[in-house]
């Protein structure tokens, strides 16, 4: 009874050490999956937004991400509706589709489609618009757009300026 | 301590030592096999022949790749295949082995169903076979991704997506598991390990335990008849070899299955030399770039059918047909509810159920195989509706089954 009563407390005792060890233990494993602070530090772009051609997609490169950025045409911009206007990034008096270029299903790259002005994601059959809002599923939602402040006539990615904070807050984007 | 004598020969020193006498009866010569069985029951051995392969053919593949974003598509495609001796067939093996591997867990899983070799005490065996199609399922993903092509880059970055769980929006899940925002350096080396040490391990693990799940209840037969091992085997060691129905695993049952094993190895060393390419995708002979989706994305041809539930639906409901496809085959002994443990010709309904769900699956695949337009779409969704409602029709066509 004596001896019984020790080795529970010999068996507690132990079960406590073993128990401290593996919460740090996996403290340690889920801390060294976490991406690097290199990774994280070189996740700024800045775009020049003069440069683009109207009605012509450009895909620029973010956090190892494709951007989609399409500047307007006047015709896009005359028949633009609010849900569209309201994902509307505007530098200066220029007019831009500003996305990140995954298709939100599963994460392919769509094809942009210029004659009929439209994304088709080949892996799961998704379509998107010009102003990149979902036309067929399985896309559960418009393309995500990325982090952006405006500085004058240029466009910080990763960073969130007013505008993007605004589009986030309304649940524009995630 | 233990009483040891001088040793009368080399192997009355080990049995001495290890009691490999004992140890041989247990494993082998008094390992009781029924005889009423035929070519199916081979499939495991094949299944350990084809593990052994892919075990050999990865530790010299493992001599000259370089886990290294930058490094990685040339050490598989110029080191490996062109510089190095007979580098060509270590890769071809590896290949061609990952795939056919899948064919014959298929046909070992559909073997199972069709005689119930999942009841009656057979439960764990079926658990720790479906935990080994995971685990290598994992493997087989893993391994696709080292190579780091177009094909490689794309399914990584598709099926790591699916960790975050549509709606629920896990981004910092998905961003955990690259080590990334998107697959890179992290990814690759991580998954490497995956692949070379801590997949191959649980695999190692489980193949113990599959086997042990084994030893309690025997291997089924083909009639699903209850044999009194204890009584059988008596007899056979009595002297009555025609009479019992069991035989010897060593080498008795042995020899049988390495007839089939060497039949099978004519087929698979036919494909390692000379039809290969069905193992290698061209899309992957392009190196990974982030920046350009390949034109179709479609994952090797045993995960198809799983990816065509996923498929015809929106991603919410994509994710929970996917996630019921994986899980399903899991509760097989629990969902048919029958005390019926016999082939299922003999079985009423469940012999339709069967040759249903075989029928579906390989619409399944072909469909997935498919891009998703006009009237593949349609019969993808058919075939993956088909397949739920299946499982779900199970338990209640099971349950008013007469008792053979």
């Amino acid at each position: 009874m004596h001896n019984s009563s020790r080795r529970g407390f010999m068996g507690k005792a132990f079960g406590a050490v073993a128990g401290v060890g593996v919460v740090g233990s996996l403290v340690a494993m889920k801390k060294t999956w976490d991406p690097l602070p290199s990774v994280k530090a070189a996740g700024f772009t800045t775009l020049d937004m003069t440069i683009y051609p109207e009605g012509e997609l450009i895909t620029e490169k973010w956090r190892g991400k494709p951007i989609f950025v399409l500047k307007k045409t006047a015709a896009m911009i005359a028949k633009q509706t609010e849900s569209q206007k309201a994902r509307d990034v505007v530098v200066g008096d220029s007019h831009f589709m500003l996305a990140i270029g995954l298709c939100t299903h599963l994460g392919c790259i769509p094809s942009y489609n210029a004659a009929e002005e439209s994304f088709l994601c080949a892996c799961h059959g998704g379509m998107f618009n010009w102003a990149g809002e979902v036309t067929k599923v399985p896309p559960p939602r418009a393309f995500d757009i990325p982090p952006f402040k405006i500085e004058g006539t240029k466009l910080v990615l990763g960073e969130a300026g007013p505008e993007y904070t605004a589009m986030k807050d309304s649940g524009i984007t995630l | 301590m233990a009483h040891f004598t001088k040793a009368t020969s080399v192997k009355d020193w080990l049995n001495q030592r290890l009691a490999v006498e004992k140890v041989e009866k247990v494993m082998a010569s008094e390992y009781w096999i029924p005889k009423n069985i035929n070519f199916l029951w081979a499939m495991g051995m094949i299944l350990a022949i084809t593990f052994a392969l892919l075990l050999v053919s990865g530790i010299f593949l493992l001599m000259y790749y370089q886990p290294d974003v930058k490094d990685a598509f040339y050490s598989v495609n110029y080191t490996i295949m062109r510089d190095v001796d007979f580098g060509w067939l270590w890769r071809n093996i590896h290949g061609v082995a990952a795939s056919v591997v899948f064919l014959i867990i298929y046909i070992h899983m559909f073997t199972g169903i069709y005689y119930g070799s999942y009841k009656k005490g057979r439960e764990m065996i079926w658990i720790s076979g479906m935990l080994l199609f995971v685990t290598f399922s994992a493997e087989a993903f893993s391994g696709y991704m080292l190579p780091w092509g177009q094909m490689s880059y794309w399914a990584g970055m598709v099926i790591t997506n699916i960790f975050s769980l549509g709606g629920l929006h896990f981004d910092g899940l998905v961003e955990w598991i690259r080590g990334d925002y998107v697959p890179a350096q992290a990814f690759l080396t991580r998954f490497f390990m995956l692949h070379i040490l801590l997949l191959p391990l649980a695999i190692l693990g489980l193949i113990g335990l599959h086997f042990a799940a084994l030893r309690i209840p025997h291997v089924n037969n083909q009639d699903g008849e209850e044999i009194d091992f204890e009584a059988e085997s008596k007899k056979y060691l009595a002297g009555d070899k025609v009479g019992s129905k069991v035989m010897r695993f060593g080498n008795d049952f042995l020899s049988k299955d390495l007839m089939v094993v060497g039949i099978y190895l004519v087929f698979f060393f036919y494909l390692v030399f000379f039809n290969y390419g069905f193992a290698l995708d061209p899309v992957n002979f392009d190196p990974a770039d982030g920046l350009k989706t390949p034109a179709h994305i479609y994952p090797e041809w045993y995960f198809l059918w799983s990816y065509e539930i996923l498929r015809p639906f929106s991603v919410n409901i994509g994710l929970m047909a996917f996630g019921f496809a994986q899980v399903i085959f899991m509760l097989l002994p629990w969902l048919d509810r029958s005390p019926n443990a016999v082939p299922a010709s003999r079985r009423g309904a469940f012999k339709f159920w069967y040759w249903l769900l075989l029928i579906d699956m390989i619409v399944l695949t072909a469909m997935g195989k498919l891009p998703p337009e006009g009237v593949f779409s349609t019969i993808g969704l058919v075939a993956a509706l088909g397949f739920i409602i299946l499982w779900i029709a199970l338990p209640f066509i099971t349950m008013n089954e007469k008792k053979v």
